[in-house]
């Protein structure tokens, strides 16, 4: 891997903007999900697509099963659907009414056994992946929550919120082990009253000392898309900030996810006014080691780590795939 | 009211340019010299009507609110759920006023064509556009004209801003700062409204007599309008210093409170209803701010959750308290938001196909006007713009908006004459 080479190797268009995409385990499919409410099925060597139907309003939340034959989404219309994905006509195999509004997250578990979800109705709420079966439900947040993870331990998840706050939970007490403050995150503007930023995404170190959120700051006119992207890093034994890692000259931009690199590099997907990045932090600068610009504004990705490639999805309506190496041939 | 837009507008930073433009306006065309024709005023008067307008400061979406389209290119994630009227859908992020649905009426086929926020604020509180032409007065200061029965020692035109900010601007243009709002920061009495602890009752009264015999002696060699508006000021201090109470918010039951949501624009509704119910004529509370360029949905979301409830009570309790027959109630903007959805998840400024919702007074019931086109883009029937809706307004609190005012012998329209008002949502 040498992200410094980073080069779009494919990118497929569908037919209104999209919003969210994963890479299945086996790195041959990608899922993608759309304004129009449907999902999207892409052949990533061919770059076949086809459209899967199924919720009522946008999808933000997308998760393979560990296997790779299923697919489970979280839509804005509170439902969690299960889908046969590997079927040549992907249909619902289970459906749940599982959060009162927007679903914003899901995550699963490290052993693929269960599903934490997370959204507008301020609950954390852990599903059984073989039956759908409800697990454990418990109130996590003032405020909307924007992001879930499982820790690697299986015994504890964090979820992220609105105004910055970040919990460790104790799974099986469904107690906070401990919090880190991620509130510059978080935006109060007096003059348009709104609350504004959050931690839009989470992720741990490969060895799992640090915990990187990210979202934006400079928020001097959030109903107007004035900020910039900002990524902190806590040290996740004691909730420490170690690091406020900024990027100069992205007007605009809005961190939607991160993923820790086996080096220990931060990659980071921005998009706003500026456009769409792949933005890298190290550990020793806050400032960003590289950032590779995107043809268009980026709203999500996701990283494949045995074929070191990533997955992101624009507003312009295209899935882009990126090869963190050197181009060859 | 200092408000913070997205587009960075500055057409709110007028207002004191406005304000003394007006007082110069004022001499000329005589101001408070103005009169109803025959005895309309008092007959109003005497119907003790009402109007409460929501601002919903910025420009709240139609998609988003009263003309979900939930499934469209234009519809973002939003769904539409029924209401308690069948056949009439609204959007989920308003569930409890959903549920008063019965008591609404929304005007769906809005037109203003107007896409600026200060031009779009103008036409909807004066039902005309803004020229340099003329300055018309807004529905505030019309209704405290109009409605308010100045016996009862109370101001006829109330703003409730979330600071406390506005009020004292040119809202009443030729009909004299004697109609201009008194601004309440959220839900705090009007600011000086206690007598300082180290003045007596006894010399409380001295200095009163005293100013009013200087005031005397000074108008009786030099009157104005001004000096009008001046001693009408410090007179209606005094009996609003009389009548506190009525702002006093403490004084409703801590239950009421609990059930609006005691939050600040909780609190504001809760204040709105006591204000009502104790006669004041015109209260516009605002809810701010709905200008969302970017992160539409994560924005409505917000403001609507804080909204809905609070709102609903409202109607709710003026129903329940025989009020809403004598009540116009009216949620506006400056314009909607384009169906189109940009690409920070936003939408900006659109003017062309919006709605406004109607409530109370002689307005009908649980009832939708107008419709736009699958995608929102365009009214498809029930066109309507700001001067029709201007002298709805007015009919449904039996004010005849054909009449004229007569400022100096020149006879002014009270509602823009080119229009008239939407008789079919009128009962």
């Amino acid at each position: 891997m040498d992200f410094k080479q980073a080069y779009v190797a494919q990118d497929w268009s569908y037919e209104r903007p999209l919003l969210a995409c994963r890479i299945s385990p086996d790195g041959q499919q990608a899922v993608t999900s759309s304004e129009d409410f449907s999902l999207q099925r892409w052949n990533l060597a061919t770059g076949e697509k086809i459209v899967i139907q199924g919720h009522k309003s946008w999808v933000h939340a997308i998760q393979f099963t560990k296997d790779g034959s299923q697919l489970i989404s979280g839509g804005c219309d509170g439902k969690l659907i299960w889908w046969p994905i590997v079927d040549s006509e992907p249909k619902p195999s289970r459906t749940v009414e599982a959060h009162a509004g927007w679903i914003r997250a899901i995550a699963l578990s490290a052993d693929g056994t269960q599903l934490a979800s997370v959204g507008n109705d301020l609950t954390v709420r852990l599903w059984d992946v073989a039956s759908g079966a409800k697990l454990l439900e418990w109130a996590g947040h003032e405020k909307h929550i924007y992001s879930v993870m499982f820790h690697p331990d299986g015994q504890h998840l964090l979820t992220g919120d609105l105004v910055g706050k970040i919990h460790l939970w104790n799974i099986a007490s469904k107690q906070i082990a401990r919090s880190f403050d991620a509130k510059p995150l978080h935006t109060l503007e007096a003059g348009q009253r709104v609350d504004f930023g959050g931690v839009r995404g989470l992720a741990l170190t490969a060895d799992g000392t640090q915990l990187i959120a990210g979202g934006l700051h400079k928020a001097t006119n959030p109903l107007g898309a004035v900020h910039e992207p900002l990524v902190l890093r806590f040290n996740f034994a004691d909730g420490q900030l170690l690091k406020s890692h900024v990027c100069d000259g992205i007007p605009g931009g809005v961190v939607w996810r991160l993923s820790c690199l086996p080096d220990g590099t931060v990659m980071a997907v921005c998009g706003g006014s500026s456009g769409g990045f792949l933005i890298f932090f190290g550990g020793d600068s806050e400032k960003d080691i590289h950032r590779f610009q995107l043809p268009a504004l980026a709203r999500d990705m996701d990283w494949h780590v045995p074929t070191e490639r990533v997955a992101t999805v624009h507003h312009d309506q295209h899935l882009r795939i990126t090869n963190l190496f050197l181009k060859t041939g | 009211m200092r408000a913070r837009y997205a587009c960075q507008s500055q057409d709110h930073s007028a207002n004191r340019r406005r304000f003394l433009g007006a007082l110069s306006g004022g001499l000329m065309t005589g101001g408070l010299h103005c009169l109803t024709r025959g005895a309309t005023a008092a007959d109003l008067k005497a119907r003790d009507m009402r109007v409460v307008v929501f601002n919903m400061h910025g420009g709240l979406s139609q998609l988003e609110s009263w003309d979900p389209k939930p499934g469209t290119k234009t519809g973002g994630p939003t769904r539409a759920i029924p209401t308690s009227v069948p056949g009439i859908h609204i959007s989920e992020l308003l569930p409890y006023t959903a549920q008063q649905m019965h008591h609404l009426c929304l005007m769906r086929g809005v037109n203003t064509s107007e896409d600026d926020h200060g031009k779009g604020a103008y036409l909807m509180l004066t039902g005309r556009r803004q020229t340099p032409a003329a300055d018309y007065p807004q529905i505030g200061a019309v209704a405290a004209k109009t409605l308010s029965d100045e016996a009862k020692g109370l101001p006829g035109h109330i703003l409730i801003t979330p600071g406390g900010g506005g009020g004292r601007g040119n809202e009443a243009a030729y009909l004299g700062p004697k109609y201009s709002s008194i601004a309440l920061g959220g839900d705090k009495p009007p600011q000086n409204s206690v007598k300082p602890e180290g003045i007596s009752d006894e010399a409380e009264v001295r200095r009163h007599a005293f100013r009013r015999k200087v005031n005397d002696q000074f108008l009786s060699r030099q009157r104005s309008a001004i000096t009008d508006a001046f001693t009408f000021s410090y007179e209606q201090a005094i009996r609003l210093m009389e009548r506190r109470d009525v702002f006093d918010l403490s004084k409703e039951p801590a239950a009421d409170l609990e059930r609006y949501g005691n939050n600040d624009f909780g609190r504001q509704c809760l204040l709105a209803r006591r204000m009502l119910e104790n006669g004041v004529s015109f209260v516009q509370v605002f809810h701010s701010n709905y200008d969302t360029h970017n992160e539409n949905f994560n924005f409505h979301i917000e403001q609507l959750g804080e909204f809905d409830k609070p709102f609903a009570c409202l109607i709710s309790d003026l129903a329940q308290r025989g009020l809403l027959d004598q009540t116009l109630v009216v949620v506006l903007s400056e314009f909607g938001r384009t169906p189109n959805i940009n690409l920070y998840y936003g939408r900006d400024h659109w003017s062309r196909a919006w709605t406004v919702c109607l409530a109370g007074a002689k307005v009908v019931r649980g009832a939708a006007f107008g419709a736009t086109n699958t995608e929102g883009t365009e009214v498809t029937e029930g066109q309507v713009d700001h001067g029709q809706l201007f002298h709805t307004y007015l009919q449904a609190v039996g004010v005849d908006s054909s009449q004229s005012l007569f400022v100096d012998g020149r006879e002014v329209p009270i509602a823009d004459p080119a229009v008239g008002p939407i008789w079919k949502v009128l009962s």
